[in-house]
């Protein structure tokens, strides 16, 4: 039995873990539907010609693990970036551990899917909210959807900073031989509100895991989101985030993601602009060798005039690694005076490394201003031969020149903590003490 | 210190330098001057071992031992200085963390331990005071965005900071008005020892009135086709390189 129909046949089991008398239901029963009519993506589809799920495809993956309690807090807390002081939303096998968690429902929520589908007072929000911008076409999409149980659910109310980052944090222990988790978020900041968010999977040991997430973020008018993506995964685990992003008026909201591991992560971005000068940013740093491979898809719909986005990404591959950049700007016919900017850099250490940049932009509206530019190159020479020339070796100079090349990238990280973090990782991923401050 | 023997080096298979002879000892200035194009640059990049520059033939003997074979980091170990052209722009790297690594990379392969911390501070405040640096130059990025004269102006700094041997510079004058020449040069004049030996390349006498070379040699087509005392260099400025032209053509 092939995994697309595991999946439609153990979707009556999972029928019998929720609510199927609930509104939400008849979304997962709609949503089962068009994945069968639907099923995977594979590299026939335009979107999907340089990144093949057909090897995740084959495991025979646990749909439904056991809860697992019997992790301590010492072996999972490096993941947790507890320097940090932030609220934390952690799953372990996709459950929620609520003893590893700090939640919040004092000035906002910050808490989780299971309760916001389930309890009254959320359902006006559910309602309004819930799947209402994940694309329906998506087989992965609609497969979430059908699955959807568990995740972070982030409410912010008008008027409100949230005072401290939100981490969600997904761990799974590879208990099971193969697990696949479909986590399902939901981000609503309302108007004049601020959050920052910083979002992680990590598994524990090599068991193959194959996540498939959505997240729903909802911008209201002059709200500022800060949301950071932490792929730092084993080997062995794959992951696809789609991650749908709807901004209001006057709205900043910004994306980065550090894809620094994994077997395979897709990521699938899109900002829809529903309301003048909005700014949107999408940043990205990918460091991978080995043959691991990471494919960023983008999308930025800008609808209404007078406003911008930025997108920059960043990507050095090293041995046999893989990489793959697709940015798409439309930009509509009542969309005047949007400022859209595009740039994706990469480096390839090796000839076997392989990159594929396709930026595609289509201009409907005549006073725009929109720029892209994509490289695929070497390390530069010159500047290495320069550094060598004060005394640095080689080793050490390529180090300095890719962190100055993925620096630029960490500039708008606004978690000092964070910043350091990835910087660490960034040194660490580089196997050199680069010999000052990071 | 440097010995010169010989020395072939193409690019892409092209000859540029057709048989240096050179010898440079402690406490000296050498310059060598020539046309553009004569080959000039690529001897200094040679000399301090930029790989792209396939050295075919000859030698390059520095301080008793033949550093052909040598990495370009490890020639500035053993006190080789490039004061570069063109200095390359590093965009996210500090020119005061660019000096921490490069100072404890060579003090590393020398076998010492790492400078600490207050000494490098104090060092760097004494040789930016000497170039007449800003502070808040040192925090910005190596050469991002830096004039013509504030970059020559930091390559003068590292060579005060790395205390080289040799020290080669190459077309230090170009794109520096007078302020900064005297600054650069005065820098210069002053790190200048009985121990120490610099390099000057350039097209024009101009530099030579600052930092004043004890000997002066003319690089035509790949090959030294003059030697001679200071005044060399104002016969140059005057009458151009003709004239030595002719001379090489007669021989």
């Amino acid at each position: 039995m092939d995994l697309k129909e595991k999946l439609i046949s153990s979707y009556f089991a999972f029928e019998e873990q929720v609510d199927t008398d609930s509104e939400i239901h008849d979304i997962r029963s709609e949503a089962i539907k068009n994945f069968e009519t639907v099923g995977f993506p594979s590299r026939k589809d335009e979107e999907w010609k340089y990144t093949s799920l057909k090897s995740l495809l084959k495991e025979d993956y646990s749909l439904f693990p056991k809860k697992e309690d019997t992790l301590d807090y010492k072996d999972v807390k490096q993941y947790l970036a507890n320097d940090i002081d932030s609220y934390n939303i952690v799953f372990i096998d996709g459950i929620y551990s609520s003893y590893l968690s700090q939640t919040t429902h004092d000035k906002f929520d910050a808490c989780l899917m299971s309760s916001a589908l389930s309890k009254p007072k959320y359902k006006a929000i559910i309602d309004n909210y819930f799947n209402k911008i994940a694309p329906k076409g998506s087989g992965l999409n609609n497969l979430n959807t059908a699955f959807s149980k568990e995740g972070a659910f982030i409410n912010i109310p008008k008027n409100i900073a949230a005072d401290k980052p939100i981490q969600i944090i997904n761990l799974s222990t590879g208990n099971e031989s193969a697990l696949m988790l479909q986590p399902r978020n939901l981000v609503i900041v309302g108007e004049n509100s601020q959050v920052q968010i910083i979002e992680r999977h990590q598994s524990l040991n090599d068991n193959p895991v194959f996540t498939n997430s959505v997240t729903e973020i909802f911008a209201e008018k002059r709200a500022i989101v800060d949301y950071y993506k932490i792929q730092n995964d084993r080997k062995t685990a794959s992951l696809i985030d789609n991650t749908f992003v709807e901004q209001h008026q006057e709205s900043l909201c910004s994306v980065h993601t550090f894809s620094f591991g994994g077997k395979l992560v897709r990521n699938n971005l899109e900002f829809y602009q529903k309301g003048e000068r909005i700014d949107s940013t999408m940043k990205g740093v990918t460091i991978i060798e080995g043959k691991q491979h990471v494919d960023h898809n983008t999308l930025v719909h800008h609808i209404e005039p007078n406003c911008e986005s930025h997108q920059d990404y960043k990507g050095i591959f090293d041995e046999k690694s893989t990489g793959v950049f697709n940015g798409k700007v439309y930009v509509e016919k009542e969309a005047q005076k949007t400022n859209a900017f595009q740039s994706n850099n990469n480096i390839l250490l090796t000839d076997q490394a392989t990159c594929n940049s396709k930026p595609q932009l289509e201009i409907f509206a005549d006073d725009v201003a929109c720029s892209h530019g994509c490289t695929i190159g070497q390390l530069d020479k010159d500047a290495l031969f320069y550094l060598k020339s004060r005394g640095i070796p080689a080793k050490e100079a390529k180090a300095l020149l890719m962190y100055a090349f993925a620096n630029d990238v960490l500039e708008s990280v606004k978690i000092p903590e964070l910043k350091k973090r990835v910087n660490k990782m960034i040194a660490e991923k580089l196997s050199v003490n680069l010999g000052f401050d990071l | 210190m440097l010995k010169i023997k010989n020395l072939h080096a193409s690019v892409e298979g092209k000859e540029i330098l057709k048989g240096i002879n050179l010898e440079i000892n402690p406490g000296e200035v050498h310059a060598i001057m020539g046309p553009n194009g004569s080959g000039k640059s690529t001897l200094a990049s040679v000399v301090a071992g930029k790989e792209e520059y396939e050295q075919t033939e000859g030698e390059i003997i520095f301080e008793n031992e033949d550093i052909s074979e040598l990495e370009a980091d490890e020639r500035a170990h053993k006190g080789v200085f490039l004061s570069f052209q063109y200095p390359v722009e590093i965009p996210g790297v500090s020119v005061t963390n660019f000096m921490k690594t490069a100072i404890n990379e060579t003090r590393k392969a020398q076998g010492l331990e790492e400078m600490p911390a207050k000494d490098m501070l104090q060092k760097i405040r004494e040789k930016s005071a000497l170039l007449d640096m800003d502070r808040k130059f040192l925090s910005r990025s190596l050469n991002e965005g830096f004039s013509g004269g504030e970059k020559k102006r930091n390559e003068i700094f590292q060579m005060a900071m790395l205390e080289p041997k040799l020290s080669i510079l190459d077309e230090t004058d170009s794109g520096l008005d007078i302020d900064a020449l005297r600054i650069v040069s005065n820098g210069v004049n002053k790190l200048r020892t009985k121990d120490n030996a610099v390099l000057v390349i350039t097209h024009y006498q101009r530099l030579l009135n600052y930092i004043v070379p004890d000997y002066v040699h003319v690089l035509l087509n790949g090959k030294i086709v003059k030697s001679g005392g200071k005044e060399l260099a104002h016969k140059l400025e005057e009458q151009g390189y003709d004239w030595l032209k002719e001379e090489a053509k007669a021989l």
